[in-house]
């Protein structure tokens, strides 16, 4: 963002003070290079993100409902909270939950393959890979068909007596396994990365000093792997957060709508609902960014940032 | 061309100096950030209303029809007969062969907003951005959306001799009065369908699909004027006539306790059909091709469809042609070529739908009598106020906006 800010901040030259060409050849070719990625942030990011803005505070055309005016209407971000805020409590836990339980299982497989898989160490990796080469969706309505009322997990649980209502879709537990679901491989990856290049000089010197494997782990391998833990939850969190496949594939009506479903239907469904559609996105945004900045201050570390 | 003198565009005069200068980094960043941030703003200038750009209303393109001969549908899925061995559409390459108008087809729609989300701000620009599509299909009350925005031509029907056979009944609809925007493409009812040999018993009201033992196995549409327009039938109101928006609210509620009360376990468009196939749900509200489609794939018998004793709904999708087309007469053509009724007959015999065309019903007996005689396909005027079938209402430009609104909410949105 500092270069952005560089760009907005910079004075439009005039011909007078010619401003001063950089003597190193380096440093022009570095912002050469730099320029391409530049442009496409403005074009695909900024642009878009102004656009998103100026959507956000106009106010409805009076006596044409789907027709706006230009204005500065605060008052959209408001109604947006005050109607949507059960959808933000949802988005933020559902994306909690999701983030804890991916990391619950790819802890485990990430140190499986970074230290006892051997020679099965290829073959892991493409199963950890291979849900990538089918889209999202499908992989998504395939959850609806495992879960579903006369598929295999339902009918065992319903056998046992152990499930309450009687099915699996359409509640938060299909929510949340989806999401889990989805965003794993963005959880193991990071954390295997971080475990396949700790020396593994540095946990035998563990064991050389008369600590346990438990004494080991947690105060060698673990905080070693650190950087791949925070990549990884953020990675999972922010994605998750914002999705709103699973809860309109996998949830209910009522009780999982996550934000994005807010979004969705103020923008496609609700007529003039486009500026409360921008206000939404805009909140989830900011709600993100400032969770994932206090997330970063409180565990971050220097090799991330 | 001169070349000393300046361009006038701010804008392009700012980027012609700019690259006369020398290229300084910093200068190019900020001309490129500025050039950008005001295409920005400039293209986030959201549409007028119709009222307000004058009286006068868009100007229509001129009509290429009689040099390009060609003409683009996009309609929805599985609705025009289809030949799964030679891979093409049997009535639509007659037309062609007919008139050597090239006709090509999509299903482009597969939910009235999306689609029309997707082409709405290209129709509003100024000027209109060709959408490449001369005739698409939407249902009643998105018509009216669009016929109300102003996004659609005027049909000339003195060109359309055969679309005279439309119905009498869906002659004067409420959004168009005398046809003067859309034609009828196909309609169908909403209804109860349910397994019957799964629920054990004969479903004929509402009230029956809430029964305990079917708590978590309905779905509903999440068509508003389905779902709601079936419950205000249950209610005691005339869906086609003057309700009020308490009516509207004492059904919204009555929606939102079913879902609250999980007797509604689902309320979604087209993917109902998945839940009825996985055995997720075994009744529900649902239209009344949906099930024969249904019934044919899964080759059950026990899939039936009925009209609740309390009155059922009736729909329509309609042609338009947006305004940006070039094809005007092409596409009027074709739709006059779909009113005959020997086409129309071919049509109804594969979607299984309300055919709209009078005299489609003895040409279809000509072929399969059997089929030329179900109501759901040609329904009577008797059967239709026997059942209590009613249209949903046109609603004003407020009503449509409150009670979306309303509904989103009670969909969980």
């Amino acid at each position: 963002m500092s270069a952005l800010a560089h760009i907005g901040g910079s004075p439009s030259g005039t011909s007078t003070t010619a401003a001063p060409e950089p003597t190193k050849r380096g440093g022009m070719a570095a912002y050469l290079l730099l320029l391409p990625g530049l442009i496409w942030l403005l074009v695909f990011f900024v642009a878009p993100l102004v656009q998103l803005a100026t959507v956000s505070l106009q106010s409805q055309f009076p006596g044409y409902p789907g027709y706006y005016y230009r204005n500065v209407d605060f008052g959209n971000y408001g109604r947006a909270i005050v109607e949507y805020w059960p959808h933000f409590v949802r988005s933020l836990l559902f994306a909690g939950l999701a983030t804890f339980f991916a990391f619950v299982l790819a802890y485990p497989l990430a140190y499986a393959m970074a230290f006892k898989a051997g020679k099965w160490r290829g073959v892991m990796m493409i199963c950890v890979i291979a849900p990538f080469f089918t889209s999202f969706i499908l992989r998504t309505i395939a959850w609806r068909q495992i879960l579903s009322d006369e598929g295999p997990v339902v009918s065992v649980l319903n056998f046992l007596h152990v499930l309450p209502g009687g099915h699996i879709t359409e509640t938060w537990v299909a929510v949340v396994a989806g999401l889990t679901y989805n965003f794993l491989p963005f959880m193991v990856l990071p954390i295997y990365a971080s475990l396949e290049r700790a020396d593994p000089k540095i946990i035998e010197a563990g064991g050389d000093l008369y600590a346990n494997g438990f004494t080991t782990f947690r105060t060698v391998t673990l905080p070693m792997s650190m950087p791949g833990v925070l990549a990884g939850t953020l990675l999972t969190f922010i994605p998750a957060a914002g999705d709103y496949v699973n809860a309109e594939l996998l949830g209910s009506d009522i009780s999982t709508k996550m934000v994005g479903n807010g979004i969705e239907s103020q923008f496609f469904k609700v007529l003039g609902g486009y500026p409360i559609a921008a206000a939404l996105s805009f909140t989830l945004m900011a709600v993100i960014l400032a969770l994932v900045f206090l997330y970063v201050r409180r565990y971050g570390t220097e090799e991330l940032l | 061309m001169r070349r000393s003198e300046p361009p006038r565009d701010p804008q392009a005069r700012a980027l012609a100096s700019l690259a006369a200068s020398s290229l300084s980094r910093r200068r190019l960043l900020s001309g490129a950030g500025l050039g950008l941030a005001g295409a920005g703003l400039a293209a986030c200038a959201p549409p007028l209303p119709p009222a307000a750009t004058g009286p006068t209303g868009p100007k229509l393109p001129v009509d290429k029809s009689a040099t390009d001969k060609t003409v683009a549908f996009a309609n929805w899925t599985a609705y025009l007969d289809y030949d799964e061995e030679a891979k093409n559409y049997p009535t639509l390459e007659a037309f062609i062969k007919e008139t050597g108008i090239q006709a090509s087809y999509t299903e482009d729609i597969e939910d009235n907003d999306a689609y029309v989300s997707k082409i709405k701000p290209q129709l509003q620009a100024t000027p209109p951005q060709d959408i490449n599509r001369d005739i698409f299909a939407l249902t009643d009350w998105m018509a009216n959306r669009v016929i109300r925005d102003g996004l659609v031509q005027p049909l000339d029907l003195i060109r359309m001799p055969h679309a005279a056979n439309l119905l009498d009944s869906l002659k004067d609809v409420s959004f168009d009065p005398g046809r003067k925007y859309s034609l009828t493409w196909q309609s169908g009812f909403a209804g109860i369908g349910y397994d019957k040999s799964k629920v054990g018993r004969e479903l004929k009201s509402l009230s029956d699909l809430w029964a305990d033992d079917l708590k978590g196995k309905v779905v509903a549409l999440s068509e508003m004027r389905d779902t709601l327009g079936l419950i205000m039938q249950s209610q005691g109101v005339d869906i086609s006539g003057s309700f009020t928006k308490d009516q509207v609210s004492k059904a919204m509620d009555e929606v939102s306790k079913r879902i609250a009360d999980q007797n509604i376990r689902r309320i979604k468009g087209n993917s109902y059909m998945e839940d009825l196939k996985s055995g997720n749900a075994i009744a529900g509200i649902v239209w009344s091709g949906d099930l024969f489609i249904l019934r044919a794939e899964t080759e059950n018998e026990n899939w039936e469809f009925v009209i609740p004793d309390s009155g059922g709904t009736l729909w329509s999708d309609n042609m338009m042609i947006p305004i940006t087309s070039t094809h005007r007469r092409n596409a009027m053509a074709l739709m006059d070529y779909y009113y005959r009724p020997d086409v129309a007959a071919q049509v109804a015999a594969y979607v299984n739908y309300v055919c709209p065309v009078v005299g489609a019903q003895a040409e279809l007996a000509k072929t399969d009598p059997e089929l030329a005689e179900s109501p759901f396909i040609f329904p009577t005027s008797e059967w239709i106020a026997e059942h209590k079938i009613q249209g949903f209402r046109a609603l004003d430009a407020q009503e449509d906006a409150d009670y979306s609104a309303m509904w989103a909410k009670v969909v969980g949105n």
